[in-house]
């Protein structure tokens, strides 16, 4: 064992082993007729959940874990705890380890809190005359001065937590293990046990901290590990790791936005397969007539204009399709950057441009195009069309490209759906597809509302910083 | 195994505060509360009783007095309830104490420990009830072989514990396994001298059953202490009881390393 080291992990794996329904039964009989219970519990399938991982933590660091669902970041915390073994490997702790895996999974819900906290207590390696010590601080921190004697069954999910955090951490261990525990509580709580986490750090405790808050990862860990599949992708400086693996997530955003781009057109196109078994909707004939999936959608593109939205919210929710006459019709729909990359996850404040590919079977001199972006409540981000912004048109023949430039995509982090349209001034609809591309926008800031309004922060004299923020320029 | 062994031992102190937890949880909003310890085995005695008092005759064994019925059916009845609840409880111990071995660095066998532990509790409070039925039907004093009674709950202790924990791990795999042994344990109770004195079977069984009854069945010889020490106030069977220990002994032997070879399968499992 190096000196310094507190944790070891040496090339650690984990199967998880599943069994039929059938194998069960089988295995009873045997069991009981050939008595070889131990030959029959051979599993069906295995699962690796972790494979080969290695990494070493120095007393007094702080160790993120960070990876997507299923990478097996608990199941590694479980193996440093001890509570599973690994199949394979060996996890090693120097000095007493106190784990915030499952707060309050001891607590019996009849008996007092009280009485819970000193089982509690004891389950956790106290000692009776430990806890009597602790006990008013534990509940002090808890907040629950007023309820330690109620039964435990009667407390809000909130005092369950804020109980089972302030045993687990009254511990005093030299070696502390935290799960994403921090998802329950407000607020204020929360930055109470990230505090009390912050002053374990200064007195030179070891922590491993698994968490998705990436951010807090980046604010209180010395070095990150990322998990990916089991795997050990790489450890190293929090900046370094999480960008690598804010790229990662972003990639495999992108993949499945691409897939299902390409999955809701072949679905717009079966339905408007069936669509035209019905009678041929003429040029002239009302558009209502058109029945199916648009029923009097033909409002002029996009569904923005107050009247449009309220109507629409209150008849048809936001719902994926296309329609329209096709006489000009949308062949494509890409989402380029800068570089005239097709992307589908841009990052706030990057250039967008919206490229759609027309092609209209017969020359039309009354057409207007449109766009609109949506987030996932049904709510326009924004929406405008050569119409609004009084271009007139002239004509339009065979293939042609629209772009739409947006030097600077201020959307904040989230899903977006793309309506696109070809439509006539008076809204009878060419071509209508609605929210069959999607993209994400990802931001290292948590700001919040629709859209980034442009701005800068600016302070007299007396204000001083320790360390001044602020929104990057995009592009970095 | 040892090494499981030793860590146990470390676990004193939280067996001890599980115990306790239990037995307070057990009747934490009921009116009656702790006495409920005293009123159960008074209420299964009085069913019994009217029982056997109304409908049947107590049966009598060779040699041996069984009156008043209502004692000597107390005498076996106590020990029963301890046995046979113990390994209810324990078989389903790691199923609910499911949290505690998947959450926390928790040893397994601490939770059928504890279920045979806090029945045994209940089992000791229910014994000054017994004290006191036997003043208000008998005259005579308690015999001095009533000092034996420790040795006799050694034995079922041991016993016990063999089958808990076996069954606890068997239970984790096999869900299956508590509602066979709710079954087994009624066969059980009437393959026991419990409602009968031991005599009374040689007289009228099968040779198979009296074998049964009268060699095979541990909880028979361990049954049997508790009537000769108590009830009939006689020397303990001297012979009998040591190799039943030696068995149980086997049995706990057995069951803690069948435990702790499923032991790293709980966490997955329950």
């Amino acid at each position: 064992m190096p000196a310094g080291a507190a944790i070891i992990i040496d090339r650690v794996s984990k199967q998880y082993r599943r069994f039929a329904h059938t194998h069960r039964f089988l295995t009873l009989k045997s069991a009981i007729v050939g008595g070889n219970m131990f030959a029959a519990l051979a599993p069906d399938q295995i699962f690796t959940a972790l494979d080969d991982v290695s990494a070493t933590v120095e007393r007094g660091e702080t160790f993120g874990v960070i990876g997507g669902n299923g990478a097996g970041k608990s199941t590694l915390l479980k193996i440093i705890a001890g509570t599973t073994k690994p199949t394979t490997g060996d996890a090693e702790v120097k000095g007493k380890i106190s784990a915030l895996i499952e707060l309050g999974a001891g607590f019996h819900p009849e008996i007092s809190g009280r009485e819970n906290v000193f089982i509690n207590g004891i389950m956790l390696g106290l000692t009776r005359a430990e806890i009597t010590e602790r006990f008013d601080d534990i509940v002090a921190f808890a907040e629950l001065e007023e309820f330690i004697d109620a039964p435990v069954k009667n407390y809000s999910s909130g005092m369950y937590m804020r109980l089972g955090f302030s045993v687990a951490i009254h511990v005093d261990p030299d070696v502390l293990l935290i799960d994403e525990v921090l998802a329950v509580g407000d607020e204020s709580y929360v930055h109470k046990c990230l505090d009390k986490i912050a002053e374990f750090k200064r007195r030179g405790k070891t922590i491993l901290f698994v968490s998705h808050g990436l951010e807090t990862v980046n604010r209180l860990c010395d070095r990150v590990m990322w998990l990916r599949d089991g795997q050990v992708q790489v450890i190293g400086d929090p900046p370094r790791v999480i960008g690598a693996y804010r790229s990662w997530v972003a990639h495999k955003e992108e993949e499945s936005l691409a897939a299902g781009h390409q999955r809701r057109l072949e679905e717009a196109a079966s339905d408007e397969a069936v669509e035209e078994q019905q009678p041929l909707v003429g040029e002239d004939a009302p558009t209502a007539a058109q029945g199916g999936r648009a029923p009097a959608e033909e409002a002029p593109t996009p569904d923005l204009g107050a009247e449009g939205a309220d109507k629409q919210g209150a008849e048809a929710p936001y719902e994926p399709g296309r329609w329209g006459s096709r006489q000009v019709s949308i062949e494509e729909i890409r989402l380029l950057d800068a570089a005239g990359e097709q992307r589908y996850v841009f990052a706030c404040g990057e250039p967008m441009t919206i490229e759609m590919r027309l092609s209209a079977a017969k020359p039309v001199e009354d057409f207007v195009f449109g766009v609109g972006i949506f987030n996932p409540n049904g709510v326009c981000c924004y929406g405008t069309n050569t119409d609004i912004e009084k271009f007139e048109a002239g004509s339009l023949t065979g293939e042609a490209t629209v772009r739409v430039v947006i030097p600077e995509l201020n959307l904040i982090e989230g899903t977006y759906y793309l309506d696109a349209a070809v439509h006539r001034r008076d809204s009878f609809t060419y071509d209508y597809q609605r929210g069959l591309c999607r993209f994400r926008t990802t931001s290292t800031v948590g700001d919040v509302g629709v859209a980034r309004l442009q701005h800068t922060w600016e302070f007299d004299g007396s204000v001083v910083w320790q360390r001044t923020g602020g929104i990057a320029p995009a592009g970095e | 195994m040892w090494h499981s062994f030793r860590n146990l031992l470390r676990h004193r102190a939280l067996i001890q505060s599980l115990v306790a937890r239990e037995l307070k949880a057990r009747y934490r909003g009921s009116v009656f509360g702790f006495l409920w310890s005293f009123i159960n085995p008074l209420l299964l005695l009085a069913v019994y009783t009217t029982v056997f008092m109304t409908i049947f005759t107590p049966p009598q064994g060779e040699g041996v007095d069984t009156q008043p019925y209502a004692l000597f059916l107390f005498c076996g009845l106590l020990p029963w309830t301890w046995f046979s609840a113990s390994l209810l409880d324990a078989s389903n111990s790691l199923l609910v104490g499911g949290n505690l071995i998947k959450k926390l660095l928790f040893p397994a066998e601490v939770l059928p420990i504890v279920s045979v532990l806090a029945n045994g509790v209940h089992f000791l409070l229910g014994l000054p009830i017994y004290f006191l039925f036997w003043f208000v039907f008998k005259t005579d004093a308690v015999s001095l072989h009533a000092l034996w009674l420790p040795v006799v709950m050694l034995v079922q202790l041991v016993f016990t514990l063999g089958l808990a924990l076996f069954l606890a791990a068997l239970a984790v795999h096999f869900r299956d396994i508590r509602d066979i042994l709710a079954n087994v344990l009624t066969l059980w109770f009437f393959m026991t001298p419990i409602i009968y004195p031991l005599s009374f079977v040689a007289e009228r069984a099968p040779w198979q059953i009296t074998w049964v009854i009268g060699y095979l069945n541990p909880m028979s010889h361990i049954l049997n202490g508790y009537h000769t020490a108590i009830f009939a106030g006689e020397l303990i069977p001297w012979k009998r009881l040591p190799v039943t220990l030696a068995v149980a002994l086997l049995l706990l032997f057995v069951g803690y390393f069948f435990f702790d070879r499923l032991r790293d399968s709980f966490p997955e499992e329950v």
